[in-house]
């Protein structure tokens, strides 16, 4: 064998290594990005509004995803609690999607329309005050802070650079949506709209 | 998928256990017998040398055992490109399997239970079992586990009904939902100061608990103009738009001088989502079997 060609040509190793961590890279997520059905939005699918963005970051900075997922898997106990599974067209305006990959609490792809406003909010302020039983903690500053509009444009500016279809009045007349807004009625808004856009719920 | 895409993903995969199939073989080769030898790499450092047997037979075949897996694998599966496999597996038929298995396992259960009046079926322990269980998993959260409910959403257990009590009053606040809105300061958006400490003096004044008798009485001639209308000239509400009655002491938002001055000065609205894109009509019944023997049994 002729291993020393490979063992004393650093560079060629260096290829060979790229080129065998990445096959699966090449065969697995490469064609997705071709896929239509990964890349195609479903019926109906909207970008988010300015406000529902911020409280999307908002839901990022807090670290919900680290124990709230947002996928439902197409298992009969999934779709039977959480409503029917995720398809991949529900996603695509999502830079990055919010998957997670861990539930402490429940998973939240349908989250929307499931409770009340009023509901979340009072969860959110204080968990244990509606769910006795919740370990989830409680988020109070979020009545207190109001949404930091500074950087809302910059953000639908770079999410159209993404592909997302915000127009251009959109993206000027972000900031001035969101100035003055509680952050919880931003992340309540970003949560009463998840998973709401496919017509079938069970 | 498109064509070019199905062979490129054929094409990476096949190549890639024909890799690990060559690399196998091809290693092989230099071993010149199976057994032990006493014949070095011939590398040395330090001293330090290596000898050059053979893999162990097992360990062999277990690599070769996977590549043989792998082939079997995408031949049954899906793995190449478009092609669907030969059992035809998909996660969305793997669903509708899950699913048909259940309906055909508890389906004649929910129809049996679908076609009990809810009256009877409320005495049926089974039906309750099963309706404990949707009540936990889509009810519990707002209302209690023990069905109690919270500060806004209110106790199911006490036989005081928002909208009423009767199983098809409860169909419906499940299947298409509730939304109660009070206005601030009632149909007077004109309340004075002192018309809201006198008017809500008057609505403790139901459960005596006034904190100024005078102030009470003269909260009659202001809840007859703003409140009467949806709660009743005697305070004892109106099932139809889900105003609470005001004389039996159950308070959905707190029953001190301060939350009854809250929710006049403010209004209230409050909102029970609908249910009937989530659950089946007779998941619906059951459920409300359930409630209705909270506060029937």
């Amino acid at each position: 064998m002729r291993h020393d060609i490979v063992e004393k040509n650093i560079g060629l190793m260096s290829v060979l290594v790229v080129l065998v961590i990445s096959t699966a890279f090449l065969g697995e997520i490469l064609p997705l990005f071709f896929h239509k059905g990964v890349n195609e939005p479903i019926a109906g699918l909207e970008p988010l509004t300015p406000l529902e963005l911020e409280g999307r970051d908002i839901y990022i900075r807090e670290g919900c995803h680290v124990c709230h997922t947002q996928q439902i898997r197409p298992f009969r106990a999934e779709t039977e609690r959480y409503g029917h599974y995720s398809v991949a067209g529900e996603f695509v305006y999502e830079h990055p999607f919010l998957w997670g990959s861990k539930r402490t609490g429940p998973d939240l792809a349908r989250v929307g329309g499931r409770y009340s406003d009023a509901w979340q909010r009072m969860h959110l302020y204080d968990p244990r005050s509606v769910v006795p039983e919740s370990n989830m903690p409680a988020f109070p500053w979020l009545f207190e802070n109001k949404v930091n509009h500074k950087h809302t444009r910059a953000k639908l500016k770079a999410l159209q650079t993404l592909g997302v279809p915000y127009t251009d009045e959109q993206i000027e007349g972000g900031a001035a949506e969101v100035e003055g807004q509680f952050e919880i009625d931003a992340l309540v808004a970003y949560l009463q709209q998840l998973g709401t856009v496919l017509p079938t719920k069970r | 998928m498109s064509t070019f895409w199905s062979i490129w993903v054929s094409v990476v995969v096949l190549g890639t256990i024909y890799g690990c199939w060559w690399i196998l073989w091809a290693t092989r080769k230099s071993q010149t017998t199976d057994s032990e030898t006493e014949r070095t790499t011939g590398h040395s450092f330090d001293g330090i040398e290596e000898y050059d047997n053979p893999l162990p037979k097992w360990w062999f075949y277990l690599f070769v055992s996977t590549v043989i897996f792998s082939l079997a694998y995408l031949a049954l599966y899906p793995g190449l490109g478009n092609f669907k496999g030969l059992l035809g597996w998909t996660q969305y038929n793997q669903w509708e399997r899950e699913v048909e298995l259940a309906d055909a396992k508890y389906g004649e259960l929910y129809a049996q239970f679908g076609n009990t009046p809810i009256v009877e079926l409320a005495r049926n322990e089974d039906a309750l079992q099963m309706g404990q269980r949707l009540f936990a998993n889509n009810c519990a959260v707002c209302h209690g586990s023990a069905g109690r409910g919270s500060v806004g959403f209110p106790n199911l257990t006490d036989d005081d009904w928002l909208y009423g009590g009767d199983p098809d009053s409860i169909v419906h606040s499940i299947t298409k939902g509730r939304e109660g809105v009070m206005p601030a300061k009632g149909l007077m958006p004109n309340m004075t100061a002192t018309q809201v400490d006198q008017v809500v003096n008057y609505v403790l004044g139901y459960s005596g608990r006034a904190r100024d008798a005078d102030a009470a009485e003269k909260g009659a001639a202001v809840f007859a103009q703003a409140c009467a209308a949806c709660h009743g000239a005697d305070g004892t509400g109106m099932q139809a738009m889900g105003a609470p009655n005001l004389t039996d002491d159950i308070w959905l938002y707190g029953s001190t001088y301060e939350r009854i001055e809250e929710t006049v000065l403010y209004g209230r609205h409050n909102k029970m989502p609908a249910q009937e894109d989530r659950l089946s009509a007779d998941q619906i019944h059951i459920l409300a079997a359930y409630v209705y023997s909270l506060s029937n049994n």
